[in-house]
C-alpha cells in the first residue's frame, strides 16, 4: 500500500495551469525528488501536499487518509523552506520545540525531544542562541530539526539548499539524506538542481510545464530518458541530425559517415531524426566495434576532473567529456582527431 | 571640505537657535513669577493644583485605552493584508493617512452628530463618551500606528513564517500571540509612545467631548488665565513628550544594533 498518493492532481490560477493531471504514489520511507525548470509547478505541487494551496481537482491521501481539504495545521506534514523561515524572536531551542509546544506536550518531554533533534543535526551547543547568530547552513539544519521534531508523516523540502554556497550545499545534502534514512521518513524534495535530485533520491519525478515527464530511479532517468525533454534537461546531451535511418538494421548516416546504433524496429521517429549521445560516452581514438568519426577539435575546456572538448564533425558539433589524468596529453584546438563510441551508447530520437 | 563643514556648522547653529531660543525664553519666563528672583514657584503652583493631576491622569488613562485598541485593531489587520490581500495594502495606507487631511474638528463634529443621537446615544453616559473619545483618538493615531506596524511586518517574512508555523500545527491565534506580536515589539512600543504623546496633548476632540476633564483643554485654560504657570506647563509637557521620544530612540537603537549584527553575517 502506498503511503502518500497524489491522484489526478491539478491546480489552475485563473486561466493559467500550474499543475496538470499529476499522479504519484510514494512508499513509506521513500525519498522522491521533483525536478524541473523554473515555473514547471514543483512548488505548487508541494504546497498542495502541505495544504497551503487547494487543488483544483484531484485527491491527496496519506496513509489511507484523505487530506485533500484538511487545513495545513492539521496535516502533520513537516516543511522546510528555501528561506529557512526560523522564528526570529525565539531561540534555537524554542524554535525546535515550537511544534511540540503547540501540541501541548509536557515541558520535560519537549526538552528531551529538542535535545535529540539538536544532536541529530550536530548543533547542541547553539540551543540558546537566536537564529540571526547562526550561519545559513546552520539555520537550515535547525529548520530541518524543527520540521522533524513533530514526527511528521511526510517531510517536504522546497529548494532547501539553494540559498547556500556550493560547499555547504553538498555537505548538507549528504546530511539530509543521512537523517532521512535514519528516521525512515517519507520525503518529497523540490529542486531544479539535477545533481541534487540524482544524488539524493530513491526516485526522481521530472516535470515540465505542469505535467510529469518521467518518474524513475536516478539511473533510469539518466540512462533511459523516456522523452526528449528529460534527455535534454537531465545531464548533457549531443543531438546530431542524421539521414537514411534504418531502424531494423540500426544504421544511419551522420555527416556523411555511417553510424550504427542498437536496432529498434518498433520505434517511431520524428521527421527530423537525430542521434542522441552523452558527452561522457565519447572517446578519443578508435576502438574495436565502435563507431568512429573523423573530426577537428574546436575548443578544449579544462574543468578539473573532467576535460570538455568541442569537436566538429563536418557541420555537426559534438561535446565530448574526458576524465582528467595526471599525465594526460590534451589535444589542442585545430587538431584532427577521431572520436568513437559503442553502438549501445547512442539512441535515436 | 573645510568650506562644507563651515557651512554645515552655520546651519546647525541657526537651526538650533530657531529651536532653542523660544524654548529658552519660555523657560526663563516661567522662572520669574516671584518679582526680582528666579524661582520654581510657577512649577510648584502647577504641581500643587489637583486639576493638573486629575486631568493628566485622565488623559493618560484614555491614552492607554487608545493604544490597546489601536494595536489590537491594526496589528491583525495589517498582518492579514500582508498575508492574504497584499493588493489592498495601498487602500489601507490611504485610509491611514486620512487623519492628516481631515481636521480633528470635522472628525469630532461628525462623531457627535452620528453617535450622540438615536440609536447610539453614546454621549448620554460617561462610558459612552469616553468610548467615543478613545475611538476618535484611535483614528488620530492611525497614521503612526499603521506606519510603525507596517514597517515592522515588512522586516520579517510574514508569509513563510506563517506557513512554517502552520505546518508545525499552529493556528492563527497562536501565530499572532507567539510570533507576530513579539516580533513587532519595537514597532508597537514606538507607536504606543507616539500615540501617548498625541493623546495627552490633544485639544480639539477632548474639549468637545469631555472639556476640562482632559489635559489638553486644561492646558489651554491655564494659558488663558495664568501667565507664568502656562509657561511652566508648556515646559513640563515638552519634557514629557521629549522623554518619550528619547525612549523610542533608545529602544529602536537597541533593535538596530541587533539587526546589524544579523546583517553582518
Ligand atoms: N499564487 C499564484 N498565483 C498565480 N500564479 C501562480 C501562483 N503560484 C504559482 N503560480 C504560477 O504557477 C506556475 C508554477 O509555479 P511554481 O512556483 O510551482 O513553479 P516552480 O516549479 O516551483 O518554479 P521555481 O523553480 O521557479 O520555484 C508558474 O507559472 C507560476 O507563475
Ligand atoms: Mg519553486
Amino acid at each position: 500500500m502506498d503511503f502518500l498518493s497524489l491522484t489526478n492532481l491539478s491546480k489552475t490560477f485563473g486561466a493559467a495551469t500550474a499543475v496538470e493531471d499529476f499522479n504519484l504514489d510514494v512508499e513509506k520511507g521513500e525519498f522522491v525528488s521533483l525536478l524541473g525548470p523554473s515555473g514547471c509547478g514543483k512548488t505548487t505541487t508541494l504546497r498542495m501536499i502541505a495544504g497551503f494551496e487547494l487543488p483544483s481537482t484531484g485527491k491527496i491521501t496519506v496513509d489511507g487518509e484523505d487530506i485533500t481539504n484538511q487545513p495545513p495545521n492539521q496535516r502533520n506534514v513537516g516543511m522546510v523552506f528555501q528561506s529557512y523561515a526560523l522564528f526570529p524572536n525565539l531561540t534555537i531551542g524554542q524554535n525546535i520545540g515550537f511544534g511540540l509546544e503547540v501540541r501541548k506536550m509536557p515541558k520535560p518531554d519537549i526538552q528531551k525531544r529538542t535535545l535529540e533533534m539538536l544532536e541529530l543535526v550536530h548543533l547542541e551547543k547553539h540551543i540558546n542562541k537566536y537564529p540571526y547568530q547562526l550561519s545559513g547552513g546552520q539555520q537550515q539544519r535547525i529548520a530541518l530539526a524543527r520540521a522533524l521534531a513533530i514526527s511528521p508523516r511526510v517531510l517536504l523540502l522546497d529548494e532547501p539548499l539553494s540559498a547556500l554556497d556550493a560547499k555547504i550545499r553538498v555537505e548538507l545534502r549528504l546530511e539530509i539524506r543521512r537523517i532521512q534514512q535514519t528516521m525512515a521518513i517519507t520525503t518529497i524534495y523540490v529542486t531544479h538542481d539535477q545533481e541534487e535530485a540524482l544524488s539524493l533520491s530513491d526516485r526522481v519525478v521530472v516535470m515540465s510545464q505542469g505535467h510529469i515527464e518521467q518518474i524513475g530511479a536516478p539511473t533510469d532517468i539518466y540512462n533511459d530518458p523516456s522523452t526528449e525533454f528529460v534527455a535534454q534537461f537531465v545531464g548533457q546531451l549531443n543531438m546530431i541530425p542524421v539521414t537514411e535511418v534504418d531502424l531494423r538494421k540500426g544504421t544511419c548516416i551522420l555527416a556523411g559517415q555511417r553510424v550504427k546504433f542498437e536496432p529498434s524496429p518498433n520505434q517511431i521517429i520524428s521527421s527530423e531524426p537525430r542521434l542522441a549521445i552523452r558527452p561522457e560516452e565519447l572517446h578519443l581514438g578508435t576502438g574495436e566495434g565502435r563507431n568512429a568519426l573523423q573530426g577537428r577539435v574546436e575548443s578544449v575546456q579544462f574543468l578539473g576532473s573532467v576535460v570538455r572538448l568541442r569537436v566538429h564533425v563536418d557541420s555537426a558539433i559534438f561535446s565530448a567529456d574526458l576524465f582528467n589524468e595526471r599525465r594526460i596529453t590534451l589535444p589542442r584546438a585545430g587538431d584532427e582527431v577521431v572520436i568513437s563510441f559503442p553502438e549501445q551508447s547512442c539512441w535515436l530520437i | 571640505m573645510k568650506r562644507r563643514s563651515f557651512w554645515s556648522w552655520v546651519w546647525i547653529v541657526l537651526g538650533s537657535l530657531y529651536f532653542i531660543l523660544p524654548l529658552y525664553s519660555t523657560f526663563d519666563f516661567s522662572l520669574r513669577e516671584k518679582k526680582g528672583v528666579l524661582s520654581f514657584l510657577s512649577y510648584k503652583n502647577v504641581f500643587i493644583d489637583p486639576n493638573f493631576w486629575d486631568t493628566i491622569g485622565f488623559s493618560l488613562e484614555i491614552a492607554i485605552f487608545t493604544i490597546i485598541v489601536s494595536i489590537l485593531l491594526v496589528v491583525p489587520t495589517v498582518y492579514w493584508i500582508r498575508l492574504r490581500l497584499p493588493q489592498l495594502r495601498g487602500i489601507l495606507e490611504f485610509i491611514s493617512m486620512l487623519p492628516f487631511v481631515i481636521p480633528a474638528i470635522v472628525l469630532v463634529f461628525g462623531m457627535i452628530r452620528v453617535f450622540s443621537g438615536a440609536p447610539f446615544f453614546l454621549t448620554d453616559t460617561y462610558f459612552g463618551t469616553y468610548a467615543l473619545l478613545v475611538a476618535g483618538y484611535v483614528v488620530l493615531a492611525l497614521p503612526y500606528v499603521f506606519r510603525a506596524v507596517d514597517t515592522g511586518l515588512a522586516a520579517i517574512d510574514v508569509v513563510s513564517l506563517t506557513q512554517a508555523a502552520q505546518s508545525l500545527g499552529a493556528n492563527f491565534g497562536t501565530i499572532l500571540i507567539r510570533l507576530i506580536f513579539p516580533n513587532l515589539k519595537v514597532a508597537i512600543l514606538s507607536s504606543a509612545f507616539l500615540t501617548l504623546a498625541t493623546v495627552v496633548g490633544e485639544y480639539t476632540i477632548a474639549s468637545f467631548l469631555v472639556g476640562i476633564k482632559a489635559f489638553g483643554p486644561y492646558m489651554s485654560l491655564i494659558g488663558q488665565n495664568k501667565t507664568y504657570e502656562s509657561s511652566s506647563l508648556a515646559i513640563i509637557s515638552f519634557m514629557f513628550t521629549w522623554s518619550f521620544m528619547g525612549l523610542i530612540q533608545l529602544l529602536s537603537r537597541g533593535k538596530a544594533a541587533s539587526t546589524s549584527l544579523a546583517g553582518a553575517r
